[in-house]
C-alpha cells in the first residue's frame, strides 16, 4: 500500500511536467493547425532566461520567494518577444501552404533558437536550484519528497483549469471555437483571424516558455534540452490527441503513472514505458484519445 | 646580476630559442606543407558543453602551441573542426568525408562509445591513423584489432575498478549496492564493471536494484524515491554532464546522501554545480590529481593556455575530455617524430602508426603509455575523490584524493576487462 502511494504520487508530480510542457504544443496546434517544432526551443529560451534572473535574483541575497515571479516574468519575456515574431514573420507566409512546408519553417526556427541559446548563454550548463531547495521536503510514505514537484502539480491543474474555462465559458473561447472550425466562415462574421492567429500562438509560446521557467529549478539546462521536451511532448500529445488540452492532461497523467510504475516494478522498461504506450493507443486509436478525425476536403 | 645583465641574458637566451626552433621548423625530406589533421568533438546538443566544446577548445589551444614550436616534423599542423553530432552512420560518412575529400592524415576525435566502436573498421579501409580520444567504451581492442586504430586515454573499465577500490577505502562494511545509469552503452558498460569490480572485491555486496532512465531524462523523482525506499549503502551513477548535475540536486534536496554514499564515475566541466557530498572520479588523473602530478609542468602549461585563450574561472576544472585531445596530439605527435627518426624522412600512415604501438609519452596527464590492446591502447591511473564545498573559495574542492595506479586498474594486455575482473583482477599491481 505504502509502495502504491509512492508510486502514485511519483507518477502525479511526472504527469504535472509532462502536461506543463506539453500544454503550449498542443494548444497551438489546436487553433492554428501547425505542428510548432520550435517548441522545445521556446521551452529552452523560457528555461535559460528563467534561470538567468533567479541566479541573478540570488546573487542579490534578497527575499528568495520573490524568485518564482521571475519564473513567470521569464516565460511572458519570452513568449511575448518570440510569439508575435514567429506568427506574425513566418508562420503567416504559408498557412496556405502543405503542411512539409509549414513543418519546415518550424524545424529551421527550431536550429536558429538552438544557436541563439548557445550565443547568447554559452555551451556549459546552467543550473538554478534555489527556487527548487527554498521549498524544502516533506514526508510522505515514508519517503522524502521535495515541496517544489507539488507546486508544480499546482500550477499546472490551475493552468488545466484557466484554458478550459477560457475555451469553454468566455467569448474568446467561441471566437477561437469559431476560427478553428471555418478560417473563411470566421472572416465573414468580422472575427479578425490574423489577431486571432497571433495571440493564440503568443498564448502557446508564453505555455512553453512558462513550461521551461518552471523547470529550471530541477533541471540542469544544457544545449539539446529543448529537443529531448519536444520529443516528449509529441508522445504526450500523441497519446491524448492533437490539439486537446484535456487530451494533454489525461496522456500526461498515463505517460506519468505508467513511467513510475515502470521505474518500481520494471527498471529495464523504464525508457521503453512512453513509447509502448503511445504505439498501443494509437495502434487502437489513432487519433488520441481526445483527438478527432479530420475529414481532407478534396 | 645587474639589469642591464639580466636583459643581456634574455636577449641571447631568446635569440638561442629562435635558432633552436628555427632548426627544428626545418620540414624534413618529403614532407607536406601542411600535416592536416581532423578534430571530431561535440559541437552542438546535450554533451557539447560538458565534453565536445572544452575538447575542441584543448586541442585549438595545443595545436597552437606546437605550431608555435615549429609543427611536427617541421610541418605545421592545420586541424579540421568537426561535429560529431548525429547517429553513428552519419559519423562514420563524416569520417569518408574527412578522408576522402579533406584528406586529412590523421583524425582524432570521438566522445561516444558507439562511434568509437562504428569508426575503426573504416579507418582500417581507408587506411586512415585515428585516434579516439575520449570514449570509454573497452569493446574497441578487446572485440577486434585495428591497425590503423589508437586510444591514448585508459577504457572505462578504470572508472569502475577506481570506484569500487575507492568505495571500499572509505566505506568497507558496504553490505548494499544500486545503480541508477542511462540506457545506453556508457551507463550499461560503467555499471557493469561496477557491479562486479564490488562483487568480486567484497563477495558479500548485494545488488539490490539497476535502473536506467533514458539519456537526458531530467526528471529522477521516480528513481530517487524508490532510492530512499531500498536505502542502498551504495548508490553508483555514471551519469555525466546536466544529468549529472540534476540528479545529484534532486538527490541531495530529497537527503538521498544522508541515507546513502553515492558514487560517480565521472566529471565534466561542471564540478561547480555538483550539489557536494559525493565520491567522485575523473576518469584518469585530471580534474582530480596527487600533489605531486600538479606540479607536471606540461599540465600547468596546458591549463595556463587553456584559460588564457577560453577565460577559464579562477577554480574551474578543465572537462576530463580537454585532457584526452591533448594527449591524443601529443600521442600523434611522438609517433610522428619517432617514424621520422626511423624513416630517415617524412613516413608514411604504417610508419606512423607503427611507431605509435605501445609508444610512452609525455602530457599534462601524466606520461602514458599505450600497455595494452597489442599496443593500441593507454592505461591511466584512476583518480578519486569526495566533492566538498569550500566555503573559504567559495566553489566544490576535492578531499580525500586517492591515485590508483594505472597497473591497479587496468587489466594486462591480451586479458580481456570483464574476465580479468571475474577472475579476481590477476596481476593488478596496486
Amino acid at each position: 500500500m505504502r509502495l502504491l502511494l509512492v508510486v502514485a504520487l511519483d507518477g502525479l508530480t511526472y504527469a504535472s511536467w509532462l502536461f506543463l510542457v506539453s500544454a503550449g504544443l498542443t494548444f497551438t496546434y489546436g487553433v492554428l493547425r501547425v505542428l510548432n517544432l520550435a517548441h522545445g526551443n521556446l521551452y529552452a529560451l523560457g528555461a535559460y532566461l528563467g534561470a538567468t534572473l533567479v541566479l541573478r535574483y540570488a546573487a542579490t541575497g534578497s527575499v528568495p520567494a520573490l524568485a518564482y515571479g521571475l519564473l513567470f516574468l521569464a516565460a511572458v519575456v519570452i513568449g511575448l518577444v518570440f510569439g508575435p515574431l514567429i506568427e506574425r514573420g513566418f508562420l503567416r507566409r504559408v498557412y496556405s501552404r502543405d503542411e512539409e512546408v509549414q513543418l519546415l519553417l518550424t524545424f529551421s526556427i527550431s536550429l536558429i533558437l538552438e544557436d541563439v541559446v548557445k550565443l547568447v548563454w554559452g555551451v556549459n550548463p546552467i543550473f538554478a536550484d534555489m527556487p527548487y531547495s527554498y521549498l524544502g521536503r516533506v514526508r510522505l510514505g515514508g519517503v522524502n519528497y521535495a515541496w517544489y514537484p507539488f507546486l508544480l502539480t499546482a500550477i499546472a491543474l490551475a493552468i488545466g483549469v484557466l484554458l478550459w474555462l477560457v475555451v469553454t465559458r468566455t467569448r474568446l473561447g467561441k471566437v477561437l471555437a469559431s476560427v478553428i472550425t471555418d478560417r473563411e466562415v470566421s472572416l465573414t462574421l468580422g472575427i479578425n483571424v490574423p489577431r486571432v492567429y497571433t495571440w493564440a500562438f503568443t498564448a502557446g509560446a508564453v505555455l512553453a516558455a512558462l513550461g521551461g521557467a518552471l523547470t529550471a529549478p530541477m533541471f540542469s539546462l544544457a544545449p539539446g534540452v529543448g529537443a529531448e521536451v519536444l520529443v516528449t511532448s509529441f508522445a504526450v500529445i500523441a497519446i491524448g490527441g492533437l490539439g486537446s488540452i484535456g487530451g494533454a492532461a489525461l496522456g500526461a497523467l498515463i505517460v506519468g503513472l505508467a513511467r513510475s510504475a515502470a521505474v518500481y516494478f520494471f527498471p529495464e522498461l523504464d525508457l521503453f514505458a512512453i513509447y509502448l504506450i503511445m504505439a498501443l493507443v494509437l495502434l487502437f486509436r489513432p487519433q488520441g484519445f481526445f483527438g478527432e478525425i479530420e475529414v481532407r476536403r478534396i | 646580476m645587474s639589469r642591464q645583465s639580466s636583459m643581456r641574458c634574455a636577449l641571447v637566451a631568446s635569440v638561442g630559442l629562435l635558432a633552436l626552433h628555427s632548426v627544428s621548423a626545418a620540414p624534413v625530406a618529403g614532407a607536406p606543407s601542411e600535416l592536416k589533421v581532423a578534430v571530431v568533438a561535440f559541437l552542438s546538443g546535450p554533451a557539447s558543453g560538458p565534453f565536445g566544446i572544452p575538447s575542441r577548445n584543448a586541442a585549438d589551444v595545443w595545436i597552437e602551441k606546437i605550431n608555435r614550436e615549429g609543427g611536427i616534423g617541421g610541418v605545421k599542423v592545420v586541424p579540421v573542426f568537426t561535429d560529431e553530432a548525429g547517429p553513428a552512420d552519419k559519423v562514420v560518412t563524416e569520417f569518408r568525408r574527412l578522408a576522402l575529400d579533406e584528406k586529412v592524415s590523421a583524425v582524432i576525435g570521438y566522445i561516444s562509445s558507439a562511434n568509437c566502436l562504428a569508426v575503426p573498421p573504416v579507418a582500417d579501409e581507408l587506411k586512415v591513423l585515428t585516434i579516439e580520444s575520449d570514449c570509454g567504451t573497452d569493446r574497441v581492442f578487446e572485440e577486434a584489432k585495428h591497425p590503423y586504430v589508437f586510444r591514448t586515454h585508459a577504457h572505462t573499465v578504470i572508472d569502475g575498478v577506481g570506484a569500487a577500490r575507492y568505495v571500499l577505502s572509505l566505506h568497507p562494511e558496504v553490505k548494499t549496492i544500486a545503480g541508477i545509469n542511462q540506457d545506453y552503452a556508457w551507463g550499461r558498460d560503467s555499471w557493469e564493471v561496477f557491479q562486479r569490480s564490488m562483487r568480486k572485491l567484497k563477495p558479500d555486496v548485494q545488488v539490490v536494484d539497476a535502473m536506467w532512465p533514458k539519456l537526458f531524462a531530467g526528471e529522477y523523482s521516480a528513481e530517487i524515491s524508490k532510492l530512499l525506499v531500498e536505502k542502498p549503502t551504495v548508490v553508483f551513477t555514471s551519469f555525466w554532464g546536466g544529468d549529472l548535475v540534476t540528479f545529484a540536486g534532486q538527490a541531495k534536496a530529497r537527503g538521498l546522501f544522508d541515507e546513502s554514499v553515492v558514487v560517480v564515475n565521472n566529471t565534466g566541466s561542471d564540478i561547480k554545480d555538483i550539489a557536494p557530498g559525493v565520491l567522485i572520479g575523473s576518469r584518469g588523473p585530471h580534474g582530480i590529481v596527487s600533489p605531486e602530478m600538479e606540479k607536471n609542468p606540461l599540465r600547468k602549461e596546458f591549463i595556463t593556455l587553456y584559460r588564457q585563450k577560453y577565460g577559464l574561472a579562477k577554480n574551474d576544472y578543465i572537462a576530463h575530455g580537454a585532457y584526452h585531445f591533448v594527449q591524443a596530439l601529443q600521442g600523434l605527435r611522438a609517433a610522428y617524430e619517432k617514424a621520422i627518426k626511423t624513416a630517415g624522412r617524412w613516413p608514411t600512415t604504417e610508419q606512423v602508426a607503427a611507431a605509435l604501438e605501445g609508444l610512452e609519452f609525455d602530457t599534462p596527464s601524466g606520461h602514458i603509455v599505450m600497455a595494452i590492446g597489442g599496443g593500441h591502447q593507454a592505461i591511466e591511473p584512476a583518480g578519486y575523490a569526495i566533492l566538498k564545498f569550500d566555503p573559504a573559495l567559495g566553489v566544490n574542492v576535492f578531499s580525500d584524493i586517492r591515485m590508483f595506479p594505472a597497473r591497479c586498474v587496468n587489466p594486462p594486455d591480451g586479458m580481456k576487462s570483464l574476465e580479468w575482473i571475474d577472475r579476481g583482477f590477476p596481476g593488478a599491481q596496486c
